[in-house]
């Protein structure tokens, strides 16, 4: 009992120690600083530390420079502007499930920017908060985003409740001169015979789900008779017959291709260990300019079949906003921060993505980033058209070396390109694009369909090696049990009667 | 407050604490999701699709023998290093230890890295071995995990006992065989068991070398990024059980070993 008392006498020490430092904590809240909890992506924000030569001088006089990160600036102008402080806590995360799964665990946050099929499954889980009417109707984000986007987000109905951040296609990056360009134009280049082990995919399981998807409804996709009336429906096809399918492309992918990479994929695309690789394309960016600073040319291709389009968008959660006007304030007051359009092309230009925000300014650092110079000939330029992002005749002058047009005459359709085919992709490919639904019910078929996949089966393996394999773990085991009784290591010795203990 | 007295118990207080915390606790909440389902019931249907599936049972099987030959080859390596640097009258031993030791200091990821190119270059296309270039990732990582304990195994030797043995007619080579091996037995021992194991789940190294075919660990994880939690905790239990057979049956063999027995060998 004595000794119980001792101990409680500890934990209660420690208990009233940590009390007073909880309360201590507990002061500082009480200031008005509202602690706006934000998720994001790795490397998906503009961190700011640009080297002066960095600079971007618009045509107009505007100057863009990220001095500081983002939210750091956001900080500082909130705290200028409104009545009542607020701290960004900026954390990140590597994949959507990884922040699914930080979120059931418990984790707590006020905005997240997870893709398109997650903004789903959190709006079917009833977790996200709407968006404030002043906010749909006035904010930044509102006035300065792509009607384009706006009209993809109203069709899935997530226009209240998402903001979208960045948005982009899939497709595949490759070096011209190592690769034909007609085996680059279908997601067959995965099973091609001719890369093999040269090509990498991306080791999630719904990239690599809809490059197989690609490859089985090839025929009907490159049809031209083929209407795309119901490609949505075809591209997000969760039937147990059209997953057993996707099984049996993916392993042939898997014995074809070079590696399932998380994120390795772009230094070997770079360094040249591979030749093409199946990238996002604001990734896609990010790899060609560095290898155009090592002096490689790499190309971006969206194959013919069909183009994932996907989204990422900030959210709020219900959890962290918990009704809380104030926070709410400030968390919406972030996405306009981010949507105004100089700080859409600091992130643009640091991260490589497209952001979703239009307008004037952003079109004319395209033209500043890509476009002609001037004086360029004008056979070589040609107006490249992005109205359906920026409005009515909106166009980059655009060297139409970077492009490469099914026909020497036409400007309109092109499959493949350099960063601004990347970043903007053409009316063509945009219409065979589609936005990849949450798998729903399926999805654990699927991801079991995929681990399926990515396990060596026992069956495939020849029977010799199986039983080498088990032989010398018999016979480390048998040795080590004959060892032990060789040498009696298995029996206790016991004193014989009559001896005593002696203490040492 | 009489009872507050310092005693010397207390200081496992802060040991206890973190024990709870962070192993008992976890375990728990491991063998929880390792038997219920989704539903939150109790079940064992995990565990028998684990042992009925082709599949897992295949990883497990490739995970054993890539963790086996990484062990083997790292015993190969680090016995004969280990021997040189506590044996042999060389002055500047320490600093040969130091340049075992180094690559430990620096980030793992970049030693992985760094690794890539080099079989790049060896191999030219790293992905057509893929079982070459996982065994040789692991030692990479794992080798001074078995340097170490051979090394203070064979430094703590006592040198008379070797000279008893040349007395008595030994030749070098028995002398190595029948006190010096035996002797070293613990090393070896705690050797394996900080190679074998962590090669088995190790899979960043594989991810980050090349990622093709899974091994336990790998399995774990995309059970986890799936939100399967159930199935991800029940391979994490199998593999602890595994850990604890084998802590089991080569802890006789340290501890009695290099009491009583290596000596009468």
């Amino acid at each position: 009992m004595k000794k119980f008392s001792k101990f409680l006498s500890i934990a209660a020490a420690i208990g009233i120690f940590g009390a007073s430092a909880l309360s201590f904590a507990g002061c500082n809240d009480k200031e008005d600083v509202i602690t706006l909890r934000i998720c994001n992506w790795e490397e998906y924000i503009d961190l700011g530390d640009w080297d002066e030569e960095e600079r971007i001088i618009l045509n107009g006089g505007e100057e863009i420079f990220g001095e500081n990160a983002i939210y750091d600036d956001f900080t500082e102008w909130f705290n200028e502007t409104h009545d009542f402080k607020v701290k960004v806590e900026y954390s990140t995360f590597g994949t959507n499930e990884d922040l699914y799964n930080r979120l059931s665990l418990g984790d707590v946050y006020d905005l997240v920017c997870p893709s398109d099929y997650m903004i789903m499954k959190l709006l079917a889980e009833n977790k996200v908060e709407e968006y404030s009417e002043d906010f749909m109707k006035n904010g930044e984000y509102a006035n300065c985003v792509s009607p384009y986007i706006n009209g993809i987000f109203s069709q899935y109905g997530w226009d209240k409740y998402a903001a979208c951040y960045m948005w982009g296609t899939t497709g595949i990056v490759y070096n011209q001169e190592k690769v034909d360009v007609k085996d680059v134009a279908s997601w067959d280049i995965l099973l091609n015979e001719k890369y093999k082990r040269q090509v990498t995919v991306k080791d999630n399981v719904r990239d690599a789900y809809f490059a197989a998807l690609g490859i089985i409804n090839h025929d009907l996709l490159t049809d031209p008779q083929y209407d795309k009336s119901n490609l949505t429906e075809l591209m997000n096809a969760t039937d147990g017959e059209t997953i057993a399918k996707a099984e049996e492309v993916l392993k042939k992918i898997k014995d074809n291709v070079y590696s399932f990479e998380t994120d390795s994929g772009k230094a070997d695309m770079v360094t040249g260990k591979v030749v093409a690789n199946y990238q996002w394309s604001g990734d896609a960016i990010t790899i060609l300019d560095e290898a155009d600073a090592d002096g490689t040319e790499l190309w971006y291709s969206v194959p013919d079949e069909c183009a994932n389009l996907w989204f990422d968008g900030w959210i709020m959660l219900k959890d962290g906003i918990d009704g809380n006007a104030d926070r709410q304030t400030a968390a919406e007051a972030f996405v306009n921060f981010l949507s105004r359009p100089d700080n859409a092309i600091r992130n643009m230009y640091y991260i490589g993505y497209t952001s979703a925000i239009a307008g004037e300014t952003v079109l004319k650092y395209l033209n500043w980033n890509y476009g002609a110079e001037e004086g360029a000939d004008e056979n070589e330029i040609f107006p490249y058209d992005v109205s359906y992002f920026f409005g009515k005749d909106a166009y980059i002058s655009a060297y139409r070396e970077e492009f490469e047009f099914e026909d020497e005459n036409d400007t309109v359709t092109a499959n493949r390109g350099r960063q601004l085919f990347a970043q903007y992709p053409p009316e063509n490919v945009k219409s065979r694009s589609v936005v990849m639904l949450d798998f729903g019910d399926n999805l654990t078929d699927i991801n079991q369909m995929w681990i399926d996949v990515r396990c060596l089966d026992v069956t495939d393996i020849s029977p010799v090696v199986i039983g080498i394999i088990c032989g010398i773990i018999g016979f480390i085991a048998i040795a080590s049990v004959l060892y032990g009784f060789r040498y009696k290591l298995f029996i206790k010795h016991k004193p014989k009667k009559g001896f005593k203990k002696v203490e040492e | 407050m009489k009872g507050l007295r310092f005693n010397r118990k207390h200081l496992c207080i802060p040991y206890a604490v973190f024990l709870i915390l962070f192993v008992i606790a976890p375990l728990i909440v491991i063998v929880y999701y390792a038997f219920t389902n989704g539903q939150g019931h109790f079940t064992f249907d995990n565990f028998v699709n684990f042992f009925t599936s082709t599949k897992t049972l295949g990883t497990l099987l490739y995970g054993f023998a890539v963790s086996i030959v990484t062990t083997a080859v790292c015993l190969v390596i680090a016995y004969p290093t280990a021997y040189i640097l506590a044996r042999s009258p060389i002055k500047k031993k320490y600093v040969l230890l130091l340049l075992f030791i180094l690559p430990m200091w620096i980030n793992f990821t970049l030693r992985i890295t760094a690794l890539k190119e080099v079989l790049s270059v060896l191999e030219g296309n790293i992905s057509i071995y893929p079982f070459l270039n996982s065994v040789i990732g692991m030692t990479y990582d794992f080798l001074p995990f078995m340097i170490l304990p051979l090394y203070t195994s064979l430094q703590k030797l006592d040198n008379s006992l070797l000279e008893a043995a040349s007395d008595l007619g030994a030749n070098k080579a028995t002398v190595f065989l029948r006190v010096t091996l035996p002797l070293s037995v613990p090393g070896i021992v705690s050797g394996i068991t900080m190679v074998l194991l962590p090669s088995m789940t190790n899979y960043v190294v594989l991810d980050m070398l090349n990622n093709s075919t899974y091994i336990p660990g790998s399995l774990i994880g995309s059970y986890f990024s799936a939100y399967d939690w159930h199935n991800g905790s029940l391979i994490s239990l199998v593999l602890l059980i595994i850990i604890f057979i084998v802590t089991l049956v080569t802890n006789r063999f340290s501890d009695k070993e290099a009491n009583n027995k290596g000596v009468i060998l």
